[in-house]
């Protein structure tokens, strides 16, 4: 043991220990992920086995049978309908709004906006499921991605509002001294310098929009059914075996997971602004 | 009119605009969430104090706080109200902790640091449904992997959210495993923006890593801890997804925190009058506790 006794050693010993913490960390956070693909992968009988098979021939089947037999594309299709539109009308609304914040410090109504953070969806869920009722609006896409906003609207400009702040301000100044207005300034000088930021903030809104769930639960109906929901029927129907409730999971986790690794430098940003910031 | 003034005009306006756009912009989103959140609010007040039901046939009637005395004396709410406090105080404590440590951990020199982040994120940006299933398929008595872990490990198999008393601390074990990485990276970023200055002057005077944690780390983490504490109070008390998919509330009503109980009322028992003073209480209980973590931060 003598190289405990220099200071090299010891670090060594140190990082190592801490690194096999952090290893096992890892595995406890991916270990139902890797679950979920291995369940998806293999046949019913290898999945009512009592004890766990870890080695076996993969299977499409399970895949095959929830995106024939399910009709998975038409919900894949109203969910990206969806979480699109909401997306882009976020944007659409958000970034003046962000812009505004970040340059004349707005900071009553930032407050605001994080203020409806607070409050659980479920409470706005009634009164829009009784209007959308009387305006014979449930099972559109219009109730959803009207509703769909209230995520993605906030999120993005929580989001953006940090992106604007970093924008030196003599950049845009220097163009108006040119004779552009401040609304010009912004959708062309601004705008394009804080694009990173737009596309975190859009997938991020993305995701969440995707992931939403009690929503589209209460509002959408045959015609618009999102995934997350089109999933929740297979199982209480028990129409679905382990299999393919694994196979179900991994398709609707998949593009999140896809968008989310693109993204991957700027979300921890995204992700921590709306919290840390307020 | 003269060739002048119409030359003008398209730049007064400019004018008028580039003058008024603090309002203007940000304008039509704030009237967005007027409309989607303030209303939708005020209508739900309206609500609990009517005893109203979904379908047409039968009339509304004005009841004043008539549904809220109700619901004081309804054991299912009260039952529901302590199901959730239960849930989140399993739940939250445990992030903040486990969080801390993770942060701890990640704030150093990191092999392949990229990728270790990228995955860490996994739970937080999947689909919830998608998660609750996979940890109901874990949770299985009979068939889960979890159980088979247990008998490995020499130790008892478990019913897990299966058993009245086990469901909502095996539900807050699935909230803690999705939610531990954020408060993690909360807590890291927290760690990565401290002044270098305290410290160095501390290994100076020859103070000891923990020394260093207890007296300089710990202060100054203090406001970002109370972030990530009121981050997670708050979503942990509103938890949806995880326990409809997994329990429904069950056994019976072991796990039917208020979240689900008011969604019972209003989407299945159509209750609308009462299930919406339920949402006004629920709603009062979350700006409560919003309230007191930051008047605590305060405090310190």
């Amino acid at each position: 043991m003598t190289f405990l006794r220099t200071r090299a050693g010891r670090d060594r010993l140190n990082n190592w220990v801490l690194n096999t913490l952090l290893l096992l960390v890892l595995v406890v956070l991916l270990f139902p992920f890797v679950w979920m693909i291995l369940t998806s992968l293999r046949d019913q009988v290898q999945n009512t086995s009592a004890i766990p098979v870890w080695w076996f021939w993969p299977t499409l089947q399970n895949y095959r049978d929830v995106i024939v037999g399910n009709n998975f594309l038409f919900f894949t299709f109203n969910s990206l309908v969806i979480a699109a539109a909401a997306t882009g009308l976020g944007l659409l609304f958000g970034l003046p709004a962000a812009y505004a914040i970040a340059r004349f410090k707005l900071r009553g109504l930032a407050a605001w906006i994080l203020v409806s953070r607070i409050i659980p969806y479920i409470t706005f869920l009634l009164p829009w499921f009784l209007v959308f009722s009387s305006l014979r609006l449930i099972d559109t896409y219009l109730a959803l991605i009207v509703t769909h906003l209230i995520i993605t609207l906030p999120m993005i400009i929580w989001v953006m509002i940090a992106f604007f702040e970093d924008i030196p301000i003599d950049l845009e100044e220097a163009a108006m001294v040119d004779g552009m207005t401040r609304f010009g300034t912004f959708l062309r000088i601004v705008i394009p310098l804080v694009m990173p930021g737009v596309v975190t903030a859009s997938i991020l809104a993305f995701i969440y929009s995707w992931n939403q769930f009690l929503f589209s639960l209460i509002l959408a109906g045959p015609n618009t059914k999102t995934v997350p929901v089109a999933v929740f029927n297979f199982i209480s129907y028990g129409s679905i075996n382990f299999g393919g409730i694994a196979a179900a999971a991994v398709l609707i986790t998949l593009p999140v997971v896809i968008l989310s690794l693109i993204v991957q430098r700027h979300i921890v940003r995204g992700l921590t602004s709306g919290g840390v910031k307020g | 009119m003269t060739q002048t003034s119409s030359q003008a005009r398209p730049e007064r306006r400019s004018r008028f605009i580039d003058k008024n756009l603090w309002w203007l912009m940000p304008g039509p989103a704030v009237l967005l969430l007027f409309v989607l959140t303030i209303l939708p609010l005020i209508f739900n007040l309206v609500l609990s104090t009517q005893d109203r039901f979904v379908s047409a046939a039968q009339p509304s009637s004005f009841v004043g706080l008539g549904n809220y005395l109700d619901i004081l004396k309804d054991e299912r709410f009260w039952n529901s109200v302590w199901q959730m406090t239960k849930f989140t105080l399993i739940a939250v404590p445990a992030q903040l902790v486990l969080g801390l440590l993770i942060a701890l951990l990640l704030n150093r020199q990191v092999p392949a640091q990229g990728l270790v982040r990228a995955l860490i994120l996994l739970p937080m940006i999947s689909t919830p449904v998608a998660i609750a299933l996979i940890w109901a398929l874990m949770f299985n008595p009979q068939l889960g992997v979890l159980n088979y872990f247990l008998e490995t490990l020499g130790l008892e198999r478990s019913l897990w959210v299966a058993d009245e008393r086990l469901a909502i601390p095996a539900l807050a074990l699935v909230d803690i495993w999705q939610w531990t990485p954020l408060v993690a990276i909360i807590l890291l970023a927290g760690l990565q923006t401290m002044p270098e200055e305290p410290f160095e002057a501390a290994r100076i005077d020859g103070a000891s890593p923990w020394q260093l944690f207890w007296r300089i780390t710990w202060p100054l983490l203090q406001p970002t801890l109370f972030a990530a504490l009121t981050l997670r109070m708050i979503d942990a008390l509103k938890t949806f997804d995880i326990i409809e998919v997994i329990t429904q509330g069950g056994p019976g009503i072991a796990s039917e925190t208020l979240n689900v109980y008011a969604f019972r009322a209003g989407f299945e028992f159509f209750r609308v009058g009462y299930a919406a003073s339920l949402l006004t209480m629920l709603l009062l209980l979350v700006t409560a506790i919003a309230v007191g973590v930051n008047l605590l931060r305060r405090t310190r």
